[in-house]
Order: C-alpha cells, then structure tokens, then sequence
C-alpha cells in the first residue's frame, strides 16, 4: 500500500492519525510484519538529542539611539566574541565560541565553563546577557560604543541555525595510545580504557530513513522544543556513502543544515555542554517526522539497535592523522550493554547522545501530531544523492 | 560486622598524630583509605572504609570525637544533580564501582550514593556539570 503527505496530513486534521515512535515500530514490525505495520501507522517519530557542535544563534538588535553600525565592528555576548560581518544590526552567535580571556587549553585539560552554547541556554532560560559593541562611526551610524542587556525577547529576532546537525551514524571513538586525551567524543582513557558512542541507534532521525526518501529541503522537524526546517543538506553532507545491505551507510554520510525560532525554544530540550579539554558545545533535541509512505519506508524505520552497527575508530591516531581505521564493527545493542569487545578486550561503554531524551523529543513530537499540532511538509527538494518516495 | 564511609576531619594540631593506627590497632578496625587531602599547618580530610565490630566501631568514634577528629558521613561528598543531567550516560563508563549507573529500561542515570569512592573520575566525563565534589 501507499500514501501520499496529503492523505497524511487530512487525518491529522481529521484527529484520526496514527503515529507510533521508531522505537515502537521495530517491535510491531517483529511483530505483525512491514505490510501490517504499514498499514496501521501513518507516521513514525524519531528524536536525538546530544551536542551538536555546527551550532548557532542569528540575531538582529533593536537600533540604539544614535544608531550603530555592528557590521564591521566587534560585539561580544557576556564576553564571548560573536560575528559582526554582516548588516549593522545583524550578529551571529556560534556555541562553540569562547571569551578572550577564556585560558581555553593553556590550563590542560580546560574547563570550557562558559561559551556561545551557554549565552544560548541563558537566553532560552529567561535570563539577560550584557551586549557589547565597539565600532567605527558612520554619517548615518554615528555611536562607537553600545553596551546593553538583552532578554531573548528583546532581540528583533533570534534565528537557530545550524549549518551542520543530526550526523547520520557516528564513529564509535576509542584510545590505542598512552595517555588519556580529550576530544569531542569525551575523555579517553588509554590502552582502550573506554568506548564512546554519539546516536540514539534506533530512534536516530538519519538513521530511520537511511536513503533519505522522506526528508529533503523543506521537511518540517521539532528543534529545541518547536517547529523548524530542513534548509539544505548539511556540510560534509556525503551524498553516495558505502552501504551494507540494509541500506544503512557503513561510515558518517548524511547531515542536515536546519533552521528554527530561538524565541520559541525550551531549555528542556536546549543545554549547553562544557566538554573538558575540548570546548563547549549545544546540546539539541531534534526530532523528524517519518511519512510512511509505502512499505519500504516503514521496513527501513523499523531497524532495530541490534541491526544498527558502527565503526570503531581510534581517537589518539587514526582520527587527527585520518588514516582509516580498521577495530571493526559494534551494534547499538552491544554498545547499549555498557560493554563491549574491541582486540580481545572488554571495554566500558558510555554514551554522548541522551536515549532517554530522545525519547522524550519522539514522544513529544508523536504527541504533536496527534493533536493536529504539528502537520508534515512536502520537500521541495531532495538531499544530494537522494530520491524521494512517491507521496513526498 | 558493621561497615562504615566516614569523612575524617584533623585540625591542624593532629596532623601528626598516628590516628589511623589507633583505629586499627587499639579498635581492630579494617581500614580502607579511599582518599585523603593532608596539608602543612591547614586541616586535613580522610575518607575511609571502615570495617569491624559495631561495638569496637562505636569505642572508635568516642575515640575519634575525644581526640578531637570531626566525624562526618560520606553521603554528602559527591553530589549528583538530576535537573542538570541529561541521562547521556557518558559518566558511567568512568564509575569503578557502579555508584552511576544506566537503568536498562529508562536509560537514565542512576546514582547510588552508598556505592560511591569519591574518586572524581565521572568529574571530567560529565559536560554537563551535573556531578560536584565536595572534598
């Protein structure tokens, strides 16, 4: 059987939709087959939520009087530098941004207490941060110097937009060296002293539609708590990756650039992450709605942990020096133990990306679309290396 | 057999007072030193394991408190914060003993103070500040 996006959405008007999470599919797949199941649900949700480092904030400022003009001047958040080379009202923020006077890593491992991310979570959270500018003068943008303090809804507007998130599959990072070292997936222990994963396995947005046949430019989502959009496919955006056969890509292939109101945000679902030794980073809980559309989509949603694997990659040398490599394969499954067997040995697991927020992003999403809250859109484009299913 | 964590508190002036060997020695005590903080003219901190008789146990205390050793529980020291935790679990892999831990089923973090040697391994590990020590 088959269903269009329309047909979708006039039950949701209709109050008569039936939505069930990616969790919940792979068991009534199991269960009553991918005919039946397709048959039964209309849409499926799935959700992540984890640091997601291309992320960041686009504001525009009410005018001082006199007016100024930011755009080639400097202007900082509480300190933390954001980017003035824009129009004269127009800043960006990025979360992995930090203070001058931030020792950064001269104090090794540094602490990263405070950055973009965290100026982001006190906005989100109710509070002000003090704006600075310094400037040149203009005939028509006459002040040099502007210091204020701003609540979110006090910005003209405060636009999410994160040129790269929702990494389809992530390496699984491990540490063959000598010494414990700091990176973007945690603390690694030497000696393969742990393994650190980043995905939600079976609820993981990208992962659920591995050939990107119902998500393209244009898809509505959930981010941080409302409605945003895919706007383009996300940069290193790999757009014909190896695939084992059940479609899934064998290494970290397809990314999103998406888009959403700041000022419509929750800190429920927005928190900013300190990674010792590394920066800090935003935490996001994204979540995309899965038409399904024929069976094909459905099989491909209902994936379970046990069929989803990754690819070990040491973090001391393969990585920074981008030699391949070669540890071999982990399932979600196995990763979800807490252990796992890498070179013989077993080695403690521990996780990045948050299950159980994501699954509160599916869950509130499902929840969404079930009140006739949240509709699904055509995308008016697909993502590089991609068809769209019929329906779409 | 009674087993015990307990914070020892010195002031300065018993620095150099051999009491951990009293507690073995006259109270036939186990002691299992988890971590200890002693500096030069300030107040030095212990964290034990104590393990033996309730009623030797309760003769060490008096002895402790007599001597003038601050006696405190252990259950204060390391504090976990469920409103900052995200439940990433990236903790767990870094806890020796289990006191984090992941539910299977909620896949939320579970903290079990009593399991807990302030070992401050999970510190580093959390990007979220959600554990604190107090030592």
């Amino acid at each position: 059987m088959t269903r269009t996006i329309e047909e979708i959405n006039a039950k949701i008007k209709a109050g008569k939709v039936v939505v069930a999470t990616a969790e919940e599919v792979v068991g009534l797949v199991r269960e009553k087959g991918v005919k039946a199941a397709t048959q039964a649900v209309d849409v499926v949700t799935t959700g992540t939520f984890g640091p997601m480092c291309s992320s960041g904030v686009y504001f525009n400022i009410r005018q001082s009087t006199p007016k100024i003009k930011c755009g080639g001047g400097k202007v900082a958040f509480n300190g933390v530098p954001a980017y003035a080379g824009w129009a004269a009202a127009d800043l960006l923020l990025g979360c992995t941004a930090v203070s001058e006077e931030d020792p950064r890593n001269a104090v090794y491992p540094g602490l990263f207490s405070y950055g973009g991310a965290h100026v982001i979570q006190d906005l989100v959270q109710g509070k002000v941060v003090k704006l600075t500018a310094s400037t040149y003068g203009t005939d028509c943008y006459p002040r040099k110097e502007y210091s204020v303090e701003l609540g979110l809804q006090d910005f003209a507007s405060a636009v999410m937009f994160n040129p790269r998130n929702c990494y389809q599959l992530y390496n699984v990072a491990v540490n063959l060296g000598k010494r414990t070292i700091y990176t973007y997936m945690g603390v690694l222990k030497p000696g393969l002293g742990n393994a650190n994963f980043a995905t939600a396995g079976a609820l993981s947005p990208l992962l659920k539609d591995p050939t990107l046949r119902t998500v393209g430019i244009g898809t509505r989502i959930f981010i941080g708590g409302t409605e945003g959009y895919v706007v383009w496919p996300g940069t290193q955006h790999v757009a014909e990756p190896q695939r084992l056969a059940n479609g899934l890509p064998q290494s970290p292939s397809a990314t999103l650039a998406v888009i959403g109101d700041l000022k419509q945000m929750s800190p429920q679902y927005l928190r900013a992450a300190s990674i010792v030794g590394y920066g800090t980073s935003l935490a996001i809980g994204i979540g995309i709605p899965i038409p399904v559309l024929d069976e094909q989509v459905m099989a491909h949603a209902a994936i379970g942990d046990g069929e989803i694997t990754f690819p070990i990659v040491d973090y001391a040398e393969a990585y920074p020096l981008g030699r391949p490599g070669g540890l071999g394969r982990v399932s979600m499954t196995e990763l979800l133990s807490g252990h796992i067997e890498v070179d013989g040995k077993k080695v403690a697991t521990g996780c990045l990306t948050s299950r159980a927020k994501a699954r509160e992003v599916a869950a509130e999403l499902k929840s969404r679309i079930q009140n006739g809250g949240f509709t699904l859109s055509r995308p008016v484009a697909p993502l590089p290396g991609a068809e769209l299913a019929q329906g779409c | 057999m009674a087993i015990k964590k307990v914070v020892l508190n010195f002031p300065p002036r018993l620095i150099q007072e051999p009491v951990t060997y009293h507690l073995v020695r006259d109270y036939d005590l186990q002691v299992n030193i988890m971590r200890a903080l002693v500096r030069p003219r300030e107040k030095g901190r212990m964290v034990l394991e104590l393990t033996g008789s309730q009623a030797n146990m309760d003769k060490a205390f008096e002895y402790l408190d007599q001597v003038g050793v601050q006696v405190d529980a252990l259950v204060q020291e390391l504090r976990y914060n469920p409103d900052l935790c995200v439940h990433c679990t990236a903790c767990t892999a870094f806890c020796p003993t289990g006191a984090l831990s992941v539910d299977p089923d909620s896949r939320k973090i579970v903290f079990d103070a009593s399991h807990c040697i302030l070992c401050e391994s999970c510190i580093p590990a959390c990007a979220y500040r959600a554990i604190e020590c107090q030592f």
